[in-house]
């Protein structure tokens, strides 16, 4: 870097306008092209690992759904799937099918919510409103199944806390329809307005075999053509919910904005799947043993693969907890992405990644100041 | 572009979406998990509820059969609602207003 004294740092963070959250990149760029790109997180670290140990492990459930505001019923489930799998705990059938239809409805909201901020970064403002408009139907539908909008608070170690009755299923099957019609209204504005196709096509190209390297997961890798997706796996009820992942090849920020609008589409279809073969029987069991040894557990967030490890010896304590969210392996492609760029393509390829920083901060290194 | 026009149109002559708050309470969606209400009748000081807490914001003094809730800690998770054996925590569904102190509700039998 020295030996080339024309380049220019441009610091973009921790506060932006275009960041929902704080992180620091900061641009070595020659002219207009981005040369160099160095990341500093650990603005928002909360020390959730060491709280999880000190906690007694049921309340680590509460405590980890609040790591994110975004996919914390997730979260709060492979909390409890990790806990179950400690304890051999079979959960029942019903509440298997239960927090799958929540999940899908959590990865709808948040995939609406990045299509909206999305359509702001790259100046589509009212398309922003627009799509917010229509993520309020999936947050009202949060609201009708447990009395809030964000913090669902529905799961429990061995099964969920809530039901749904007939009245709730037909209005989600209702609203699930309505809401399939709204985004056909602006679905094509994503796949086919030449102003939006040249913000993104050919922009942030991440090819396949970087994406393998540089261990991308969610959307970025599945939309440089790698079909990875935890849901695979089969956890929950998506091993019989014939559970394919939607891949595209365009490797760029295109290509990352079609796998999410197709996602849309695809958890509409898994709900109304689930509603239809939803089982009847008890929603939870009581879990009796204390967790012990070690074990690992991994679910598909909207961002990716999310990754808890947990280790017990018997007690109410956990002796270690490690929690990896999809952001953290995301940001060595996002580097990649931005090289060779122009400044004011900036926001449109950091938001393809779906940074929630929050989520991510579980390391910190604290300079010491002479 | 037709498609927008029917929301501006529904805009203009629709209702606000929001309400004048202090003025105006909204009604909250049933199922809202609201404040805490402790029947002491029923309560026989077993402090399942105090350990259950995720937020550490109940204590239990069993000498005087005294509850304190702090509301302003209370995530609202209602998880010692289900831990109660003798339901006697019944919350009510309502949307806690805010304060200029954190006040602590106290309970006794």
């Amino acid at each position: 870097m020295s030996n080339e004294p024309k380049l220019t740092v441009i610091p973009f963070g921790p506060q932006h306008p275009v960041l929902p959250e704080p992180v620091q990149l900061q641009f070595y760029v020659d002219e207009e092209k981005i040369v160099d790109v160095l990341p500093n997180i650990g603005y928002i670290h909360r020390g959730i690992e060491r709280a999880a140990e000190l906690n007694d492990y049921r309340r680590n459930l509460y405590l980890c759904e609040r790591i994110c505001g975004i996919c914390n019923i997730i979260h709060g489930q492979t909390y409890a799937g990790l806990i179950e799998k400690m304890t051999d705990t079979e959960i029942p059938i019903r509440a298997k099918y239960l927090r799958t239809i929540w999940a899908e409805i959590a990865r709808l909201q948040s995939h609406l919510l990045w299509i909206g901020l999305f359509a702001e970064a790259v100046g589509f403002e009212s398309l922003f409103m627009k799509v917010w408009r229509d993520r309020e139907l999936v947050l009202e539908l949060t609201e009708a199944t447990n009395g809030h909008r964000i913090h669902m608070g529905t799961t429990v170690i061995g099964g969920v806390t809530k039901d749904m009755d007939e009245a709730l299923i037909s209005r989600y099957q209702k609203d699930m329809d309505k809401l399939k019609k709204e985004m056909d209204d602006w679905a094509h504005v994503f796949r086919k307005d030449p102003a939006f196709l040249s913000k993104t096509v050919n922009k942030g190209i991440l090819p396949k075999k970087d994406a393998v390297h540089s261990g991308a997961v969610g959307p970025v890798i599945r939309a440089s053509g790698i079909p990875q997706d935890m849901r695979n796996n089969g956890y929950e009820a998506y091993g019989e919910l014939d559970f394919e992942p939607v891949v595209y090849d365009n490797c760029d920020v295109q290509g990352r904005v079609l796998v999410r609008l197709d996602e849309c589409y695809q958890s509409v279809d898994l709900i109304k799947k689930a509603l239809n073969q939803l089982p009847e029987g008890p929603i939870a069991v009581k879990n009796e043993k204390f967790p012990d040894g070690e074990a690992i557990y991994r679910t598909e967030q909207p961002r990716g693969e999310v990754f808890y490890y947990a280790k017990g010896n018997n007690t109410i304590h956990l002796e270690r907890v490690r929690i990896r969210t999809p952001t953290l392996p995301n940001i060595p492609p996002l580097l990649g992405m931005l090289v060779g760029h122009d400044v004011a393509d900036i926001p449109a390829i950091v938001h393809s990644i779906d940074p929630c920083m929050s989520c991510t901060e579980r390391i910190t290194d604290i300079k010491e100041v002479a | 572009m037709p498609s927008f026009l029917g929301n501006i149109i529904e805009n203009l002559f629709g209702k606000p979406a929001t309400v004048k708050y202090p003025f105006e309470k909204p009604e909250p969606v049933p199922g809202t998990r609201g404040e805490l209400n402790f029947n002491m009748a029923k309560c026989d000081q077993c402090q399942d509820c105090e350990r259950t807490c995720p937020s550490a914001a109940i204590t239990v003094y069993p000498e005087e059969k005294r509850i304190e809730w702090n509301s302003f800690q209370c995530i609202y998770c209602h998880a010692c609602v289900r831990a109660c054996m003798h339901e006697a925590i019944e919350p009510l569904i309502n949307v806690e207003a805010p304060d200029y102190k954190k006040r602590v509700k106290s309970f006794e039998a």
